[in-house]
């Protein structure tokens, strides 16, 4: 302890002292949390609301999805009692906080959280997640922060009413069905609406034509031309049709929802509820590496910036750094702990690097990233990337040398019939670049989730739905839960389903699966 | 910023996704209750428990990449490898390091949970009913239950029935044309556009103001609400018809019962009170025990405590009949008994038994059901003796039950719901 009396600057007084906190130490926490992200760290968050809950209710709330509200449905039950098990056998500490990406943002935290991990909660939450909801371009795009909670509001009120009038059982079978494809219920790619007014259609024509005498190379009239098929006939005559049905669509339950022949309104409306949630989840997935990683800079930044300022004794700050340093550890590939990348690890070791890039950046950095190497403002730099990026785009521009050494990333080949996989690069000059694009493709949701779209709906004769597989590198679907999901589609489409699984590559047809809808 | 505290409010929000969690492994979770009484001492039965299903209703399934293919990933932690190194495959064939497969997360299908001693119960008893309950008497009222009887003028503000209530008071001020906010503020401002005007004309301005006044006194003196309009929920107190029925439990406590023998009995015993007490509140129970003579003990004595001697069945059918006569008049009440013993009997009482039981007991009893505890290598004596009965009386049942893994099906095949009604 330094005895002398000699400070440079006067420190304020911490807020708190111990564990207890209260309301008002709550809102001392945040307004000292707030005056550090917004002044210092220029943070741009939704106005906050802070929820204090018991642990039951945060159980609750993070098994139903995390949402505050939520339509009642056994599958959330089912996690409620798993959770609960395994907390209360204490396997598992509850989360300490959950937030929600709404307007105002809503943070939840647990009753029995100490004053300096209230502090953490609110300065990693109210603040770090907070700002990356506001900012980051895929929830600007695809998620409305301001009527979510209304929406979730009208669902379980709309679920509760169809439960009333139709029964608890003929809902679930839909819900069953539309959760099981809910990763289908996605549209990555918005469609461009194509105008069919006259007018258009002309100057499209016009168009194609200038193109074509622009380009025109008289060699490819000696390339010898596909003899036309009565195959090809057939295949033009439903590709006719299929484009009337928006064919191909990579959104079952959309499609589903718009064209099963003998869906009910409300069943519709259900699936078009399931869809909605899916929608709005889906940045979140894209997201999860660069949120958590945001948020806990953000928290390590703020929790430090207030110890400097004397706002926290010693004893919270170790408290904060050892919460910290638990949520941000990395077991390495053969420990008994590993279970994946954690997305807290490598999130914020980024998001440090950068910082570090642009206020000391070593030759190699300055190799690398030009563009932003010894900028001296790495929360500008930081900002702009929680902005503009997702998972995948990050890790692919921002993953420097230094992070890959310090993880110790390596990466590895598998075929599935051979008996042992192949390290392919390691951190060394010749495996960064190399590492760094694989890494990328594990957070490329659009990489990890099957490649599934309708192809065929024969809605004039046998009513049979086709599905594709585009496979990718041989990766087949998983058989027993494909055949369980098809079963389920097949109920929602009332008549036979075919999935087909194609080669990418060679177009070759690798397998047939068909289900048929049960009485 | 806002602060809410939430902590207060209402608890079991997920209820309602939990009775549809349970509805629908119904059947993994009634095997499994059953299968976990086996395990359970006596005391035991009827706190919550811990369950273990294999179920495929519980199953989410959705499309997902299989284990085909091939595939490259990135692990982190790399201490010995360089480029070109190979590393065999764990033997489950998860793919490479460990985890990456299992993380994933699926084709895990065995789940944990527990029940609480409610959902238990719930489950153990289900479909479970004592049979032929007719004669249904008015016993004493002990909880009213209150309905609704339409509605009444005055009653305590947290009956106030707010839609009758405004109803009437917006009717009241139609009637009475109570002026709104908005027709004051236009008077108002008619008023001061007239006194506005470049040459107000007096005489209008006098008729506006007065007709503002008007408008302000109708406002003051017509209420928003009167006392008039209150409405309130009219509760009325209706008294429920309650079955009346006594429970008659017998147990052989002689040396010949062993230990194990009695635990037996005791369990049985123990389930029939857990299942009067939880779905016939009404219910009386009367604990009979005998050796060679018999007395009426209470439920602790029962249990708990032991005793040795010979063995005379007639003795408790004594008693019964004895606190029968006493207490429970046959006419005005339902009356059940379940006797257990190993089946050994003094051989000179046999035939008075018999008789008392054909004769006396039976008549009196809705249903009756005898079980017999220990292993059943030879017919006993009392189960010889009392064949004969189950023939003749349909409301006479036999069982045996040899371990407690017996204890469950017999005691849901006396009582089950389906058979008898």
């Amino acid at each position: 302890m330094d005895t002398t009396p000699k400070l440079k600057k006067r420190k304020a007084k911490p807020i708190f002292d111990g564990a207890e906190w209260n309301f008002d130490t709550l809102k001392a926490v945040f307004e000292q949390v707030e005056k550090v992200a917004l002044r210092d760290l220029k943070l741009d968050v939704y106005p906050n609301q802070i929820e204090v809950i018991t642990a039951e209710q945060m159980l609750d709330a993070y098994t139903s999805t995390g949402m505050p509200l939520m339509y009642r449905h056994w599958s959330f039950g089912k996690h409620f009692a798993q959770e609960s098990m395994s907390y209360r056998r204490g396997m598992r500490s509850l989360a300490y906080e959950l937030v929600i990406n709404s307007n105002p943002c809503i943070s939840y935290v647990m009753e029995e959280n100490s004053a300096t991990m209230q502090t953490l909660v609110i300065a990693h939450a109210a603040f770090g997640h907070n700002h990356f909801f506001k900012n980051n371009y895929l929830f600007r795009q695809w998620t409305n922060a301001d009527s979510i909670l209304d929406y979730l509001a009208f669902a379980k009120e709309y679920v509760k009413e169809c439960e009333e009038r139709h029964g608890v059982e003929a809902v679930e079978t839909i819900l069953d069905a539309a959760h099981a494809l809910m990763r289908q219920g996605i549209s990555r790619h918005p469609k461009v609406p194509v105008s069919s007014r006259p007018a258009d259609i002309a100057r499209r024509k016009k168009r194609r034509k200038a193109h074509e005498e622009a380009t025109y190379d008289d060699l490819w009239r000696t390339v010898p031309k596909r003899p036309v098929l009565a195959a090809d006939a057939e295949l033009a005559a439903n590709a006719a049709e299929g484009e009337g049905l928006g064919l191909p669509e990579e959104n079952v339950l959309y499609f589903l929802e718009k064209h099963a022949p003998r869906l009910k309104d409300w069943q519709r409306e259900l699936i078009r509820i399931v869809r909605i949630l899916g929608q709005y989840f889906y940045p979140q997935r894209q997201t999860k590496l660069m949120n958590e990683g945001c948020a806990t800079f953000v928290h390590y930044e703020i929790m430090n910036r207030m110890y400097e300022r004397g706002l926290l004794t010693e004893g919270s700050m170790l408290e904060a750094l050892h919460l910290h340093s638990s949520v941000v550890m990395q077991p390495s590939f053969d420990d008994q702990r590993y279970g994946g990348i954690n997305p807290y690890a490598l999130g914020f070791a980024m998001m440090r690097d950068i910082k570090r890039i642009c206020e000391e950046p070593t030759a190699e950095d300055k190799d690398w990233f030009p563009d932003f190497a010894g900028n001296g403002d790495a929360i500008g730099t930081l900002k702009a990337g929680w902005a503009d990026y997702r998972d995948e785009s990050f890790i692919l521009q921002f993953l420097s040398p230094t992070v890959i050494r310090d993880m110790r990333f390596f990466a590895l080949h598998d075929e599935s019939d051979e008996p042992e996989v192949e390290v392919t690069a390691i951190h060394n000059e010749m495996g960064y670049r190399d590492i760094r694009r694989r890494l990328a493709r594990h957070y490329d949701a659009s990489v990890q989730d099957p490649d599934i779209r309708i192809t065929d709906a024969d809605l004039s004769g046998t009513r049979r739905l086709t599905l594709t597989h585009n496979v990718r590198d041989g990766r087949l679907l998983g058989k027993q839960e494909c055949d369980r999901t098809l079963q389920h589609l097949a109920q929602l489409w009332g008549h036979r389903v075919k999935l087909l699984e194609v080669d990418a590559g060679t177009g070759k047809t690798l397998r047939e699966l068909e289900a048929l809808p049960l009485p | 910023m806002h602060i809410i505290d939430r902590r207060l409010n209402p608890k079991a929000k997920s209820l309602g996704n939990r009775q549809r969690f349970l509805r629908r492994a119904r059947d993994e979770i009634r095997n499994a209750v059953s299968e976990a009484l086996k395990k359970r001492k006596v005391s035991e039965v009827g706190n919550g428990e811990k369950i273990r299903i294999r179920s495929k209703s519980l199953n989410e399934p959705s499309f997902h990449l299989g284990k085909d293919g091939s595939r490259d990933f990135v692990l982190p932690g790399n201490k010995e490898y360089m480029v070109g190194d190979t590393i065999p495959k764990p033997p489950d064939g998860g793919g490479g390091g460990s985890g990456r497969g299992a993380s994933d997360g699926h084709g895990d299908d065995d789940f944990v949970f527990t029940l609480t001693r409610d959902e238990f119960l719930d489950l153990f008893f289900e479909d479970l009913k004592l049979p032929n309950l007719i004669k249904v008497k008015l016993k004493d009222v002990r909880s009213p239950t209150p309905l609704r009887a339409g509605y009444t003028t005055d009653g305590s503000p947290s009956k106030l029935n707010r839609v009758r209530t405004m109803r009437n008071s917006v009717a009241r001020r139609i009637a009475l044309r109570r002026p709104s906010m908005e027709e004051i503020a236009q008077a108002e401002q008619a008023l001061a556009d007239a006194e506005r005007e470049a040459a107000p004309d007096p005489a209008r301005v006098t008729l506006l103001r007065e007709k503002l006044a008007r408008l302000n006194h109708l406002r003051k003196t017509v209420a928003f609400i009167d006392p008039f309009d209150l409405k309130y929920n009219r509760f009325e107190r209706q008294p429920k018809p309650v079955t009346q029925a006594v429970m008659f439990c017998l147990m052989d406590t002689s040396a010949s019962m062993t230990q194990s023998l009695k635990d037996l009995a005791k369990r049985f015993f123990m389930l029939l009170h857990i299942f009067l007490s939880r779905h016939y509140r009404e219910v009386d129970v009367v604990f009979i025990r005998h050796t060679s003579v018999a007395s009426e003990v209470d439920e602790e004595t029962f249990f708990r405590s032991t005793e040795t001697g010979g063995t005379v069945i007639s003795s408790a059918f004594e008693e019964m009949r004895k606190v029968i006569k006493e207490r429970y008049p046959p006419d005005e009440w339902n009356i059940y008994a379940a006797q257990a013993s190993d089946g050994a009997n003094d051989l000179g009482d046999m035939a008075r038994c018999i008789d008392m039981l054909d004769d006396v007991i039976l008549p009196l009893c809705q249903y009756f059901a005898y079980i017999e505890v220990g292993t059943h290598i030879s017919e006993s004596i009392i189960w010889t003796g009392f064949s004969p009965l189950t023939e003749r009386q349909r409301h006479f049942a036999m069982r045996h039950v040899s371990s407690p893994a017996d204890i469950y099906p017999v005691f849901h095949d006396l009582f089950s719901n389906a058979e008898r009604s």
